[in-house]
C-alpha cells in the first residue's frame, strides 16, 4: 500500500509518502515555507484525492489552499477563501481546522478558525462562508482566548445526519448543532473549568480535542484543559475517563478509524508543567473507551524527553489495520503501522510540528 | 500615475511585475481600493477583508510610513511612490 502522511509545521507543509506499507517513508517539502501550516486535510471523497492546507503567513495573512495533484501544485482563489463579511466585525487571523463533511456531501468541507466560527465551503474546499447563528451567538462575547488564540479547532460532522455538527473551542468548550447551523447549544455539562469562580459553567471550559467513536457516533471523548472525558450521548454529557492515565492535562484526541472504543493521547504532566508525564515519549491508547489505558513506547525514544504534542499533531490513518502518527513541537514525526503497538521515526530537524493527517492512497 | 512598488515576495501575485501604475490619487486607501480591483490576490495579502493593512505590512508614501501620517488616509499626491515593505516578523 501507498500512504501519504501531512506534516504541517511552523514554517511550512511536509509531506512523506511510503510505498511499503508504511515500513519506510520519503519525506519532501516545505511547501509554503516560511508559513505556519495549523491545519491540513486529505479528502479522499473525491476521485483524486484533494489535499487542503489552512496556512498563515505573519506578513501577508492566512489562507487555504488545495491541491488535486496530491502537493505537486497548490491552488488558491484569486479572493479570499476564508473571510468574515462586511459587518462582521472580525477579520480571519488563522484556519485551524479544515474538515470534509459527510461522505455524501462530497463537496461540503468545514473550516474552523480564529477568532472562533464555523465556516462551510460547497465547492470542496475552494471557498467559504460563514455560518452566522454560531458567530451570532449570545455567548460569543464571553468565549475568552487561550494562549493559543480564540479558536474553534475541532470540527466533527455527524457521520449519519448532515444537520448534525459538532465544535469544540478554546475557550468556550463544545457546541453543537441539529439543524444544520441554524441553532447552537452549548454540550459541556460534567466538564469542569478549574480556571473559573464557577468549575462547572455552561460554557466557557477549555475543551483541547474532541474524537468521534468509530462505531457509535454519539460516543465521543475530549481531552480538556485538565480532564479527559467520554460522552455516551452526543456531548449532552460528560463523564471522566482520566483515572487510567497519568495525567489528566494533554492537548491531543484521537479515536481508531474503524474499531469503537479505541482511542489514543499523549499526556503532559500539567498546565503549568508542559512537559510528559516522568519526562517519557509516551502515546496513551485505550481499547475499552478509556476505562483502562495503556502506554505505547516500541521505539519511542528512552530518554529523558520533554517536547509536547500539540492538539493535531496526532492522528490515525484510515487503513485496515491502522496506522498512528504523531509529531512534536522539537521537529520530529513518529509513525506506527501496527496500531501504536511499535513505531519508527519518519523525519526528525522539522521546524515545530503543528498538525498531522494521515490517508491510505 | 502613482506608482506602487511591489516587494519581491509579493511578486508572484503580479505576474512577477514589481512596478505598477495606478491612476487613483488622493489618499492610500483610493490607491489600494484601484490596486485591489485589478490585483486581487496582491491586496489580499496587504489587507484584511475589512480593508485594514496587516499588522506586518509597512507601506510607505514618497519615503513616510503610512501609519505615521494618517493611515489609509494618507494624501497620495498624483506622481507618488508608494512603497509596500514587509516588516521584521516571524522566527
Amino acid at each position: 500500500m501507498t500512504a501519504l502522511l501531512a506534516i504541517g509545521t511552523g514554517k511550512g507543509l511536509f509531506l512523506a509518502t511510503s510505498d511499503d506499507d508504511r515500513k519506510t517513508w520519503q519525506v519532501s517539502g516545505p511547501h509554503f515555507a516560511m508559513t505556519g501550516v495549523y491545519s491540513v486535510a486529505v479528502d479522499k471523497r473525491r476521485a483524486t484525492p484533494r489535499l487542503l492546507a489552512g496556512v498563515t503567513s505573519s506578513h501577508f495573512g492566512p489562507s487555504v489552499a488545495t491541491s488535486d495533484d496530491l502537493g505537486a501544485s497548490w491552488q488558491e482563489p484569486a479572493e479570499p477563501p476564508v473571510a468574515f463579511p462586511a459587518g462582521a466585525g472580525a477579520s480571519l487571523e488563522r484556519v485551524w481546522q479544515l474538515t470534509p463533511g459527510p461522505v455524501d456531501q462530497p463537496d461540503v468541507v468545514y473550516a474552523g478558525t480564529q477568532p472562533s466560527a464555523l465556516f462551510r465551503s460547497v465547492d470542496g474546499g475552494i471557498t467559504y462562508e460563514l455560518i452566522r447563528p454560531l458567530w451570532d451567538h449570545p455567548h460569543r462575547k464571553q468565549w475568552d482566548a487561550g494562549f493559543g488564540g480564540q479558536a474553534i479547532h475541532t470540527v466533527l460532522p455527524h457521520p449519519d445526519d448532515p444537520a448534525q455538527i459538532l465544535v469544540a473551542m478554546s475557550t468556550g468548550g463544545v457546541y453543537r448543532t441539529g439543524d444544520a447551523g441554524a441553532s447552537w447549544r452549548p454540550q459541556n455539562t460534567g466538564i469542569r473549568a478549574y480556571f473559573l469562580p464557577d468549575e462547572w459553567p455552561e460554557f466557557g471550559q477549555c475543551v483541547h480535542k474532541v474524537a468521534r467513536d468509530a462505531a457509535d457516533p454519539e460516543r465521543l471523548y475530549a481531552q480538556n484543559h485538565h480532564g479527559v472525558y467520554r460522552s455516551t450521548d452526543g456531548g449532552v454529557s460528560w463523564q471522566s475517563i482520566a483515572d487510567g492515565l497519568p495525567s489528566d492535562f494533554g492537548f491531543p484526541m484521537v479515536a481508531h478509524p474503524h474499531r469503537g472504543g479505541t482511542i489514543f493521547t499523549f499526556p503532559l504532566v500539567a498546565d503549568g508543567e508542559r512537559f510528559p508525564v516522568d519526562r517519557r515519549c509516551r502515546v496513551f491508547r485505550s481499547t475499552d473507551a478509556g476505562d483502562t489505558w495503556q502506554p505505547l513506547t516500541d521505539g519511542l525514544p528512552s530518554g529523558p524527553y520533554y517536547p509536547a504534542v500539540l492538539r493535531d499533531a496526532l492522528c490515525v490513518d484510515d487503513a485496515d489495520r491502522a496506522g498512528v502518527y504523531f509529531g512534536t513541537r522539537s521537529g520530529e514525526v513518529y509513525a506506527s503501522r501496527d496500531e501504536g503497538d511499535s513505531w519508527s521515526l519518519v523525519a526528525a530537524h522539522l521546524p515545530d510540528v503543528l498538525c498531522v493527517r494521515a490517508v491510505e492512497l | 500615475m502613482v506608482t506602487v512598488l511591489v516587494p519581491a515576495a509579493l511578486r508572484g501575485e503580479t505576474a512577477g511585475v514589481g512596478r505598477l501604475d495606478v491612476t487613483a490619487t488622493g489618499t492610500l486607501r483610493a490607491v489600494l481600493d484601484e490596486v485591489a480591483a485589478r490585483w486581487p490576490r496582491l491586496i489580499r495579502r496587504l489587507r484584511d477583508e475589512q480593508g485594514e493593512l496587516r499588522r506586518y505590512v509597512n507601506v510607505y508614501v514618497d519615503g513616510e510610513d503610512c501609519r505615521q501620517t494618517g493611515g489609509l488616509d494618507t494624501a497620495v499626491r498624483d506622481d507618488a511612490e508608494v512603497q509596500v515593505i514587509p516588516s521584521v516578523a516571524g522566527g
